[in-house]
């Protein structure tokens, strides 16, 4: 089934009014796009609108927070994380707060409003601040996880969704670790690390490649920060070859997180599946999937590439 | 009362000799908007506000914010003096590694700091936040927040402006500091924001003008701030840049300069005059 992101971060929210008392959601002129009217008209005393002030908006969370009230910030990625950054990290991560980001439209798969609105590099900048955890989710039931996993922890998060649906990979909701991963799939030749959007098309990927006999492990690597180091390891080990997968800029983002650690510990052939250093443009998402090298044939292509590497090791 | 102003007056003369006593042993550190805000602060901590140095996270408590937050001599002073942490502190160890007293205000490490703050703009949103929690819990405990006449350019200042208004935060009472003076020049130099009281007017906050170095002005306006409903309060305090010591006054080189010794001792012999 397709489920919408939106839909889940609406319901997510409408579920947790039973079982936390303290959380208000904050948000700047979007309530309506984030499909949030239903949650405003029962609850509002419990949604704040700052106007198109996001700068304001983030700090006044932390304002809010220092008194124990838990704000939730929602909107579109390039709004919530990339505009306030400073007010995030003077306010929000110094000192250590507990206000959660969730966003969406972040990535190409924002579509046709184009680069503007296409936030490429919001995990690198989130994950570049002290205290900030930071996680994707790949679909609906990974959204309501990842909500009720960040609720129960005090400190500053941010959750990245997509814009609009995702096929769900989860039957039931599953269990959400900070620090954790979900191994979707085992195969022996070839680790693909990937979070978000991309985590389907990375297993469809290793479909393509299991028909010309690669065996690809895939794993959803929700939690960019902190990493399942011990997991990623562990594949790395096994498969001594990988490629990671986001609709992001390769740098810093999911892909740096990886290189870091195997660089540390372990160092492997990797290729990096994402945005090449290069803005996006307007388009549908499968358009530019397609142009910008995010599909199921660029990931198998990369699998492919870092697998002849590892024989060039030896 | 005039009495308890000449106390408050004796107060105000010790902090902003320990200011410069902090200032100039750590080599570091801004004096002149330090100066033009310790009536303020005095009037705050040891009039006003309901604070208790023994519980200084008491959710019940009044809260400040120093949102020039480059200030933090002044309010570090102030918050010792008023039993936070003791005095020795001042002295040993500020802008040091390690330290309590960080250059700009913590509210992790020091005792008695409500907000971390330093960049400037950002405070006056931050004191919204604390007073819009007041309301939404049904407390009636008044957030305080200081900003500097420079800081009035941010932009996000105004937006914090338009959104106190539209949450309806009367209890919340900003400060301004109207020095007249910023890093590089006079204000008016550098972004001329034209008539401060009608802007804020205009925003729709209940707007007051005071001599910020006056308790007999200051105190009842304060209390005036804190009995006005249905909008947040702000007081236009006139000042004085590097109030007290003479060389100081209105230079802008005293935005962030350290005194020399002989500058040093020139500047605590007029503080104690």
């Amino acid at each position: 089934m397709i489920r919408s992101f939106r839909d889940a971060l609406r319901d997510s929210l409408m579920a947790l009014v039973e079982t936390n008392k303290d959380f208000v959601v904050l948000n700047a002129d979007s309530a309506r796009v984030l499909n949030l009217d239903i949650f405003k008209a029962t609850y509002p005393d419990r949604i704040f609108c700052y106007g198109i002030s996001e700068a304001d908006m983030l700090s006044a969370a932390a304002g809010l927070s220092t008194t124990g009230i838990v704000p939730i910030v929602v909107g579109f990625s390039m709004f919530v994380t990339e505009k306030p950054f400073e007010q995030i990290r003077q306010s929000i991560c110094y000192p250590n707060l507990n206000v959660k980001i969730i966003a969406t439209h972040a990535g190409l798969c924002v579509g046709q409003d184009g680069a503007t609105h296409q936030t490429l590099e919001d995990l690198t900048v989130m994950r570049s601040l002290p205290n900030m955890k930071v996680f994707v989710a790949a679909d609906a039931a990974q959204t309501t996880a990842a909500i009720q996993a960040m609720m129960a922890y005090k400190g500053p998060c941010y959750l990245r969704l997509g814009r609009d649906t995702a096929q769900d990979l989860y039957e039931s909701q599953p269990e959400f670790r900070i620090g954790g991963s979900d191994l979707l799939r085992d195969g022996g030749d070839v680790t693909l690390a990937a979070c978000g959007l991309m985590v389907d098309q990375s297993l469809q990927a290793a479909e393509l490649l299991a028909a010309e006999g690669i065996q690809a492990t895939v794993l959803n690597l929700y939690s960019v920060k902190p990493l399942d180091e011990q997991m990623l390891l562990a594949q790395a080990q096994k498969t001594g070859a990988l490629v990671t997968v986001e609709d992001h800029t390769v740098l810093g983002g999911l892909g740096g997180a990886v290189a870091e650690t195997l660089a540390r510990y372990l160092p492997t052939p990797i290729e990096f599946v994402g945005t090449q250093d290069t803005f996006g443009e307007s388009g549908t998402q499968d358009e530019l999937f397609q142009k910008y090298g995010l599909t199921a044939i660029h990931i198998a292509n990369a699998a492919r590439r870092a697998v002849a590497r590892k024989a060039t090791r030896t | 009362m005039q009495r308890e102003y000449d106390k408050y007056r004796k107060i105000a003369r010790e902090l902003r000799v320990s200011v410069l006593d902090m200032v100039y042993k750590a080599r570091s550190g801004h004096l002149g908007g330090a100066f033009s805000i310790i009536e303020v602060l005095t009037a705050l901590y040891f009039h006003e506000m309901r604070v208790n140095p023994k519980e200084p996270h008491d959710p019940e408590r009044d809260r400040f914010v120093l949102s020039k937050g480059h200030t933090a001599p002044a309010l570090y002073v102030t918050l010792a003096y008023a039993g936070f942490f003791p005095k020795e502190r001042l002295f040993d160890s500020f802008r040091s590694v390690d330290s309590i007293l960080q250059g700009h205000p913590d509210m992790k490490k020091t005792p008695g700091i409500d907000m971390t703050s330093g960049s400037l703009g950002i405070g006056l949103s931050n004191a919204a936040g604390m007073a819009l929690s007041g309301k939404i819990r049904g407390k009636d405990y008044t957030v305080y927040c200081m900003v500097g006449d420079g800081e009035l350019d941010e932009g996000q200042i105004w937006e914090a402006a338009a959104t106190a208004v539209c949450q309806g935060l009367d209890n919340l009472i900003v400060f301004v500091d109207l020095n007249g003076l910023q890093n590089d020049d006079l204000t008016c130099n550098v972004k001329n924001l034209g008539d401060i009281p009608a802007k804020w007017r205009a925003f729709g906050w209940d707007v007051t003008e005071v001599d910020g170095h006056c308790f007999e002005t200051l105190i009842p306006a304060i209390d005036l701030a804190k009995r006005h409903k249905g909008s947040p309060s702000v007081i236009i305090c006139n000042t004085v840049k590097g109030k007290g010591v003479s060389f100081m006054e209105n230079e802008v080189v005293w935005h962030g300069k350290t005194p020399n010794e002989e500058e040093y001792k020139a500047a605590r012999e007029e503080l104690l005059r």
